[in-house]
């Protein structure tokens, strides 16, 4: 199956900086209603810089995995390059397959293109995104320059 | 004599009644559709029956003196006297609706309404708003308040539970209810400490969606009926799997919906005694559920029409009593009792699986043919996306019951659920594909 790349399957057994952890400036605890995917995602920026993201998912592989390459992409970044990464993923998982990723922006990210062919599964790979922006909005920081776009 | 499974022929025979099942899906894999608990799928016959009212019959029932509006009206009666029969029910009893949700809400805000306080306004109108009813029982048997306690159980899908905990919120009621045992049965040791005096519902599932438990109705009915309580059957998956009697199952009301018994979508039913139909407050108001109608109140048409507010869904309602006379000629006994071999040719190829565990009854007694189970270490979405890959579709996540998941200890579970037009070979594929996610998530199974 396309849909579960090595690099989907690495992540979700090993997920980058799984747990939860001090300090942070705000924590959101997000979830897919249909079928009970859960993410607590905690966020610390330190100036301008993402200094950690701690989180525990609860949830199928791509859901778990799209969390790991989320901490693994945006830990240590700037909140520019960040927007950026977090249009691009928003933009491939929502292209319907359109879109492949572009792995400079997204690196790991783009083991999920597959995920957009499966609109039943879009929701699964977003959720620790969009737990993300949430968190990141909350401690002050707007990152998702289009809120209502691609995640109905 | 126990009825007996149907032939291999006579399956393919159902089968070709069908259209969909010829199908395929994802690189033109046959469909292996085990997910008749979600919806089923319908025969030609009943395609054929809604098609047949949209070219021969279509007219708004009960309105209107024109000749279409007469046969129409004929045919919409017709329907509700079949589906009646089929559950044992007297045609009067048989309230449509657009699926069990809404039946089962009928029912909630019926207590909702006869429990809300007049206001001095309501009080006074001197006409024939204060006449709920047309009936002798009266309207304070619906009428919860704070003290009053509604029942359920654990096992219940949101259907069934949501609109009881919305009722409890707006009446001050108090919401109790059965916990469900590890293996998946009702526990039923604080039955008589639970249902007591206190209790004014006790509203339960036939089967469980989920489990496949098929839930003891004489118990809880003669517990309900010692305390005075009213019982309300959510019907869903029995109706469509084995022959129901409403009237021997000895309930007050019960509910289920057309599009998971080879009917169409958007109909629904709700059985109800006819002397608490009467008595019941209205649910939803408008057109053609009167019976006079001023400038400052209304009264009410007799049961059903007094619940059936608007144009009701003939075309729904005639392709629903087709489903009805489609199951009858199978012969109920023996649909249960092939989906009963079904589930026990899956459940006999999960016990040799170690990395399987079912979620619900292993035992075939009293347990129908929906069976769930959950993979060790793989999420029951990555379980269903591999065998959606081979063409098997089945339903994951948490079947809109929550509650009960997280007491059997399972976030989410992969569900397989039967319908008439399964085969055996159709088991087979789902064991084989669900054969293949150790190695794609590279699970060690002994």
């Amino acid at each position: 199956m396309d849909l579960y790349q090595q690099l989907i399957l690495d992540h979700s057994k090993r997920p980058v900086n799984a747990g939860l952890r001090e300090p942070f400036q705000a924590e959101v605890h997000h979830v897919n209603p249909t079928c009970g995917d859960e993410i607590t995602l905690r966020v610390h920026v330190d100036g301008d810089v993402i200094d950690d993201v701690s989180y525990d998912s609860q949830g199928c592989s791509i859901s778990v995995a799209s969390a790991s390459i989320l901490a693994e992409e945006v830990t240590g970044h700037d909140l520019g390059e960040v927007r950026e990464t977090f249009a691009a993923m928003k933009s491939m998982l929502t292209s319907k397959g359109e879109d492949p990723g572009d792995e400079e922006v997204i690196g790991d990210g783009v083991a999920l293109a597959g995920v957009a062919k499966y609109p039943a599964r879009v929701k699964c790979a977003l959720l620790s995104w969009m737990a993300f922006s949430d968190a990141l909005a909350r401690s002050g920081h707007q990152i998702d320059t289009d809120p209502d776009g691609g995640t109905r | 004599m126990p009825s007996a499974p149907f032939s291999e022929e006579e399956v393919a025979a159902i089968r070709a009644d069908f259209p969909i099942l010829a199908r395929t899906v994802r690189d033109d894999r046959p469909l292996v559709y085990l997910d008749s608990g979600a919806t089923s799928q319908k025969p030609r016959q009943v395609l054929d029956a809604e098609r047949d009212w949209y070219e021969r019959l279509n007219a708004a029932p009960h309105r209107g003196a024109h000749a279409l509006s007469e046969e129409g009206t004929e045919a919409y009666e017709a329907a509700r006297a079949t589906i009646a029969a089929f559950i044992g029910a007297r045609a009067d009893e048989v309230v449509f609706t657009k699926n069990a949700t809404e039946a089962i809400n009928l029912v909630a805000y019926a207590f909702s309404n006869a429990s809300q306080k007049p206001t001095n306004s309501e009080l006074s109108v001197d006409g024939p708003r204060q006449e709920l009813t047309n009936s002798e029982l009266s309207v304070d048997r619906f009428v919860l308040g704070p003290g009053d306690e509604v029942v359920v159980t654990e096992m219940e899908h949101h259907a069934n539970l949501i609109p009881w905990q919305e009722l409890c919120r707006r009446t001050g009621a108090t919401l109790r209810w059965l916990d469900v045992t590890e293996d998946g049965r009702l526990d039923l040791s604080h039955l008589h400490d639970i249902v007591n005096e206190r209790t004014k519902v006790l509203a339960f599932a036939h089967q469980s969606n989920v489990l496949g438990t098929i839930n003891p109705v004489d118990q809880l009915v003669s517990r309900a009926r010692e305390v005075g309580a009213l019982t309300v059957l959510d019907a869903c998956q029995s109706v469509p799997h084995m022959g129901v009697d409403v009237h021997a199952l000895g309930v007050d009301f019960a509910a289920f919906s057309g599009h998971k018994m080879l009917g169409p979508m958007g109909i629904g039913v709700l059985w109800g005694r006819a002397e608490l139909l009467d008595a019941m407050p209205v649910f939803l108001t408008g057109g053609s559920m009167i019976e006079t109608v001023t400038m400052e109140g209304a009264t009410y048409a007799p049961v059903p029409q007094k619940f059936e507010a608007g144009v009701p869904n003939a075309a729904q309602a005639i392709g629903l009593a087709a489903a009805c006379d489609y199951l009858t000629d199978l012969g109920m006994d023996r649909v249960a009792a092939h989906e009963h071999a079904l589930a026990e040719r899956l459940l006999t190829a999960l016990a040799t699986r170690p990395w399987v565990r079912v979620v619900g009854p292993t035992d075939l007694t009293d347990r129908g043919g929906a069976v769930s189970f959950v993979v060790d270490g793989v999420h029951a979405h990555d379980v269903g996306q591999v065998l959606d890959a081979a063409g098997v579709a089945v339903r994951v996540g948490h079947h809109c019951a929550w509650p009960l998941h997280r007491t059997m200890k399972a976030a989410a579970t992969t569900r397989a659920s039967f319908a008439a037009y399964n085969t055996a070979s159709e088991v087979d594929a789902l064991v084989a594909a669900l054969d293949t996610v150790p190695q794609v998530f590279g699970l060690e199974v002994a």
